[in-house]
């Protein structure tokens, strides 16, 4: 965002101490673990020399790319599941006015707002109920509920701003509804919906309360294996991997950002 | 008899229900002969561009039917139906080519690619933008993408093309231009067009015959000289170029009628704007201003008060009063010798010629 610095309001003493304070505020912390990650000594917190040897050991650690590999099948499959139904859900709502359309918005992004330990009871008390076993299967599932409202919002923003007469103007020159939807919609919606894949992707990804709850044996994410890691201690160890996860994230959401803007 | 174009027999077409209804069209029926250029002209919501919508089938009318050249439309979907559509926004494929925007109705059809390209070529070559054929839509001007939609909706040899105000997104000049390009595709191509527009100057010099909408009904139907100097009703001789409108009551005697006007004056009525009528039968008239005539205080004629005189290079206008009060407009044109060197609140007479007068049915 760009401030327009002839506007006097903008002008007054101390904004750019300011500006710098709440930077430090949101970004510092991640910034030390950073560099924390590189750190030679055994304990976390204490500076001795830089040296890369953890992320060795991480990569190394059979339990940690278990965690890892399984995070990746889960939000792998959790992103497609997710993104085919909001694609779908924005479709629809797109297509046709109809009587509680509102209502039905709402409720598509209304997991956005639910605590999300709430949703994790929920979750975890009905795989019970319907005598669900525990597993990787109850993870991806929970997490492409959660992940649908992630990806139809910016679907959803691009069907809006597209011109509604393009449709119309396919239909005209004997497109029937199928082929409109391949040769016109979807080419023009695609960087919508990948922009939506790639943002459910790193939900997932990220995602630590609900799949705590869910997860079987042998169904440990990356997250929640960091959180078991982290009861013992803090290790240079747990900091590499955090980098790491903080890595894949900003480049999904650096990309999500660019394809979201593609042909706009 | 050769069989019409388009044909619509009692259109309706409802948005809505209960009290939130708007009746876009009332029970309209008309006939849109072969090689036609047809024009739906009136105000925003008349149901021109309803109208329009029905005809390519992006709405389903409420009642009615509408056929193309005697077979049934109705309940056809837009891609079943041998009619193209230029779009207000023109809605040309952003992702495509001109030269895959142009082809894409023919490739929808199934045609061989060869023809495809050759079609292509063809189209590009009518509308005057040959070798644009791999630009993006976003590269080209107004003018040009205008020209596109011109060529995508022409290209697959529709019997029908529709076209939805298309030019109100241009400049001024542009759109002259465009206005005496539309009238040589449809020559050059003899596919007959349906036009909507609000702007009465496009209707009057583009059309063949054009329709005059108002409230979702047709008022009148015909040539723009018919509409134009015979309007039927009050509306149409309104919204289309300048009107001077006189009330009063039809006297008859013998052959001839006579109005005799609120203001006073006697205005004898030709054929046409007499019968039929009675005695006493209150009347509206309508005069254009270029066919009165201002005449010295002492001529026969209406008695008037200039008020303003405004030139206007080819002609002049003259802004009078009558004697009850209702205004008058004269134009005259600017001939030599013909300019009358009159002032404001000057008293004059206005001469109207039998034939200048139309009589409403309003």
């Amino acid at each position: 965002m760009r401030v327009d610095v002839s506007n006097p309001l903008w002008r007054f003493r101390g904004i750019r101490a300011a500006t710098w304070l709440f930077f430090a505020y949101l970004y510092l912390p991640i910034v030390v673990l950073i560099v924390l990650s590189f750190n030679e000594n055994r304990l976390a917190t204490i500076w001795s020399g830089f040296s890369t040897q953890w992320y060795g050991v991480v990569l190394g650690n059979d339990d940690i790319m278990r965690a890892a590999t399984n995070s990746l099948v889960v939000a792998t499959t959790a992103t497609l599941a997710a993104t085919f139904a909001a694609t779908l859900a924005a479709l629809g709502m797109a297509k046709t006015r109809f009587i509680g359309a509102d209502g039905i918005s709402g409720l598509i992004v209304l997991p956005l707002v639910v605590p999300e330990v709430v949703t994790a009871v929920a979750t975890l008390l009905f795989f019970i109920l319907i005598g669900f076993r525990l597993g990787l299967t109850t993870v991806i599932v929970a997490h492409t509920v959660f992940c649908i409202p992630f990806a139809y919002l910016p679907i959803r923003a691009r069907l809006e701003g597209m011109d509604k007469a393009l449709g119309e103007a396919a239909a005209d020159l004997y497109a029937s509804d199928w082929q409109a939807f391949r040769r016109v919609t979807l080419p023009l919606l695609w960087p919508g919906i990948l922009s939506g894949a790639m943002l459910a992707f790193i939900i997932s990804l990220d995602d630590f309360v609900i799949t705590y709850f869910v997860a079987g044996a042998g169904a440990t994410t990356l997250p929640v294996y960091i959180f078991g890691m982290i009861r013992i201690g803090i290790t240079p160890e747990v900091n590499a991997i955090s980098s790491l996860m903080l890595i894949v994230s900003i480049l999904f959401v650096t990309l999500s950002f660019l394809v979201g803007r593609m042909r706009r | 008899m050769e069989r019409p174009a388009i044909e619509a027999r009692g259109l309706s077409k409802t948005f809505g229900s209960g009290l939130d209804a708007v009746h876009a069209l009332d029970d309209v029926s008309l006939t849109i002969r072969q090689n036609e250029f047809f024009t739906l002209l009136g105000p925003s919501g008349c149901g021109k561009t309803t109208l329009l919508r029905l005809i390519g089938g992006f709405e389903q009318p409420s009642g009615g039917d509408i056929f193309l050249e005697g077979q049934q439309l109705t309940g056809l979907p837009p891609f079943k139906r041998p009619i193209n559509t230029v779009f207000q926004s023109y809605a040309l494929f952003p992702h495509l080519t001109v030269g895959q925007n142009v082809a894409f109705g023919l490739e929808m059809l199934g045609r061989p690619k060869k023809e495809r390209e050759a079609r292509v070529e063809q189209m590009l070559a009518l509308v005057k933008l040959q070798g644009y054929a791999n630009r993006r839509p976003t590269q080209l001007s107004g003018g040009q993408q205008q020209r596109v939609a011109l060529a995508r909706a022409l290209a697959s040899q529709p019997k029908v093309l529709l076209l939805d105000e298309p030019l109100s997104a241009l400049d001024l000049k542009l759109r002259k231009e465009m206005q005496i390009e539309l009238k040589r595709l449809q020559t050059e191509t003899g596919i007959t067009f349906v036009f909507v527009t609000h702007d009465q100057e496009e209707a009057l010099t583009m059309s063949d015959r054009l329709a005059v909408m108002e409230s979702g009904q047709i008022l009148q139907i015909g040539a723009p000289t018919e509409i134009y100097e015979h309007p039927q009703r009050r509306f149409v001789a309104d919204f289309i170029g300048e009107t001077n409108f006189l009330e009063g009551r039809i006297e008859v005697a013998g052959d001839t009628a006579v109005a005799h006007l609120a203001c006073g004056g006697k205005l004898s009525l030709n054929g046409q704007a007499g019968a039929p009528s009675s005695n006493g039968e209150a009347v509206t008239l309508a005069v254009r201003p270029e066919r009165a005539v201002i005449a010295p205080a002492g001529a026969e004629g209406l008695s008037a008060r200039i008020g303003a005189v405004v030139y206007m290079g080819t002609d002049t206008t003259y802004h009078l009063t009558l004697t009850d009060g209702t205004a008058f407009i004269v134009r005259s044109q600017n001939n030599e010798g013909a300019r009358l060197d009159l002032a404001s609140g000057a008293e004059v007479k206005v001469q109207i010629a039998p034939a200048a007068v139309q009589r409403l049915a309003d």
